[in-house]
């Protein structure tokens, strides 16, 4: 009796989560539609942010969240890579599990903190070796972004290291591979899929933050042609833009910036089911 | 032994005397209760700050919450009754005041003004030139009898009150480059210029301090006596908002701000008092 009403409350439970999530679609677009006539949609699709002369695009805004968002698991992967590598079995095991506690710990830290401190430590230093422009930029996000994101890569990947089968591993033992040998040559192409699910994943975190991007990227609303611009992610734009006259248009497009970050997230989220269904495949 | 309790009894009356009297505009708070929620502006918050910590001090019934978000966000907050008082930084549109039925308590004229890093050689600027930097038209600091620097510009978010003010008295309307940081309050304002050595950028006269240089514009400096007495035209005044009729507490907070008190604490913080 006790197991049907547990039953029961799981399946609600399951129904509540996936039903939250469809609603806040089902707002977003709500909330976007009226903006859907031919000429304000060409409007907001458009690459100018202007307000003060009518031009609300937010695709500059779009291109700086992906491309920010790409190179931050771009510099994340072989740091993220030569981590697990470490943890998995390639470091002593009493430092592996310090280095796995303090990753997971890091997995805590608010990224207003990792904002915050960069503000006062990393940019005045980009802005001094480099000596062009304020600083707040794209080159000063991604680092810290990357941080950012590493504990989830570093955990994933780890994951996948650990699943790989003991057959795998005694064999490459047995035909005299060295540890780093049997990383390279056998461990990592078997989790090819789990590490791929890994960056997408740190993707879909890298994309979705929006406090390291507020308060190093800059923000100008212009599109990214060196890591040295200052841009604004879609992210940022809807934290700026919040505290605006609720009637205006700048206001509405909010919610197709909404639309399009939940459209992301709605393809890595396909992404990463994808790869890992592959990996499932590929497994039996 | 016995010597010293007379004076010390007197010290204690004197003591307590004085407490009675400061509390003179406080008095309208007494036997009140309830909270005040306040939002918007960040210009206000020093001034709202000072006159909350006295007021529950005074009265442990009273309970007051202070926030920022800029003048936008007060305005609407304040309209859609999520909180009693919505701070403006610019004076409230028409539209905003028919929409929420808005009543509008102005207690302060402050002035925005330009600021710059205290590395940089320049002091002073036409207003013309403010505007060309700020268009994007002039780049380099070389331009404006500085040294070889590229500007970096800062400007302030779109709900910000200061930024309506600048952009409406100092650019006289004009374009603002797509090239500039924003940064969300005026203290975010401040530390940016402060740190940067090539910056330029815009905060309220009564955020001025001595992290910053404020450069004459048109030959004027940016002195909160020469916004008062009309040579310093970048002035605004700092608004608290009210939906409707406000209810007897905020009512109360309303006319201590404006009470000769209040007023001690706006000219602290370098603003200038109006009735």
């Amino acid at each position: 009796m006790k197991e049907k009403i547990i039953e029961k409350w799981l399946i609600i439970s399951g129904l509540f989560t996936v039903s939250l999530s469809a609603l806040i679609f089902l707002f977003l677009i709500y909330f976007s539609l009226p903006l859907l006539n031919p000429a304000v949609l060409k409007n907001i699709l458009s690459l100018q942010w202007d307000p003060v002369h009518g031009k609300y695009g937010i695709m500059a805004m779009g291109l700086a969240s992906i491309v920010l968002a790409v190179s931050a698991v771009l510099l994340a992967l072989p740091i993220g890579l030569g981590i697990s590598c470490l943890l998995a079995g390639l470091a002593p095991r009493k430092i592996a599990r310090v280095g796995h506690t303090v990753i997971s710990f890091m997995t805590s830290i608010p990224t207003v903190i990792y904002g915050f401190v960069s503000v006062f430590l990393l940019v005045p230093f980009i802005r001094n070796i480099f000596q062009k422009g304020s600083g707040f930029c794209l080159l000063s996000a991604v680092p810290v972004l990357s941080i950012l994101i590493l504990p989830t890569i570093v955990l994933l990947i780890s994951d996948s290291f650990k699943n790989v089968p003991r057959t795998h591993k005694e064999s490459a033992r047995a035909l005299g591979f060295t540890p780093v040998q049997e990383f390279i040559h056998v461990i990592i192409p078997s989790c090819k899929y789990g590490i791929m699910n890994a960056l997408i994943l740190g993707f879909g975190r890298a994309v979705g933050d929006t406090m390291i991007a507020l308060m190093l990227a800059g923000n100008a609303p212009q599109i990214p042609n060196s890591f040295f611009n200052s841009v604004r992610t879609l992210t940022a734009q809807i934290a700026l833009v919040l505290a605006s006259d609720t009637q205006s248009l700048a206001f509405k497009s909010i919610f197709t910036s909404g639309l399009i970050l939940f459209i992301i997230m709605l393809f890595v989220s396909i992404g990463s089911y994808i790869v890992l269904y592959k990996r499932d495949v590929k497994n039996e | 032994m016995r010597r010293f309790v007379f004076p010390v009894f007197l010290i204690i009356i004197f003591i307590s005397m004085s407490a009675a009297l400061q509390a003179g505009e406080l008095d309208r708070f007494k036997g009140m209760s309830g909270t005040i929620n306040i939002a918007g502006g960040t210009a206000h918050i020093p001034v709202m700050k000072d006159a909350a910590k006295n007021i529950m001090t005074y009265n442990k019934n009273i309970k007051i919450t202070i926030a920022g978000g800029g003048s936008g966000v007060g305005i609407k907050k304040v309209g859609e009754g999520l909180v009693d008082i919505g701070n403006s930084g610019r004076k409230p549109k028409d539209t905003e005041i028919s929409k929420y039925g808005l009543k509008l308590y102005p207690w302060a004229l402050d002035g925005v003004a330009v600021v710059m890093n205290k590395k940089n050689t320049v002091n002073s600027l036409t207003g013309k030139q403010v505007r060309d930097i700020y268009a994007g038209t002039i780049k380099n600091w070389k331009e404006v009898s500085g040294k070889d620097k590229t500007i970096n510009l800062y400007t302030r978010d779109a709900a910000s009150g200061t930024r309506a003010v600048f952009w409406k008295k100092m650019l006289k309307k004009g374009d603002i480059s797509s090239h500039a940081n924003v940064v969300p309050s005026n203290g975010a304002m401040k530390v940016s210029v402060a740190n940067d050595p090539n910056a330029v950028g815009y905060i309220s006269i009564g955020h001025i301090d001595d992290s910053v240089n404020a450069p004459a514009v048109d030959g004027v400096k940016p002195t909160q006596e020469n916004a008062l007495n009309g040579k310093y035209k970048v002035v605004r005044k700092l608004y608290s908002n009210t939906r409707g009729e406000p209810k007897p507490l905020v009512k109360a907070f309303l006319d201590y701000i404006m009470s000769p008190e209040g007023e001690k604490f706006i000219k602290k913080r370098n603003y200038i008092p109006i009735k």
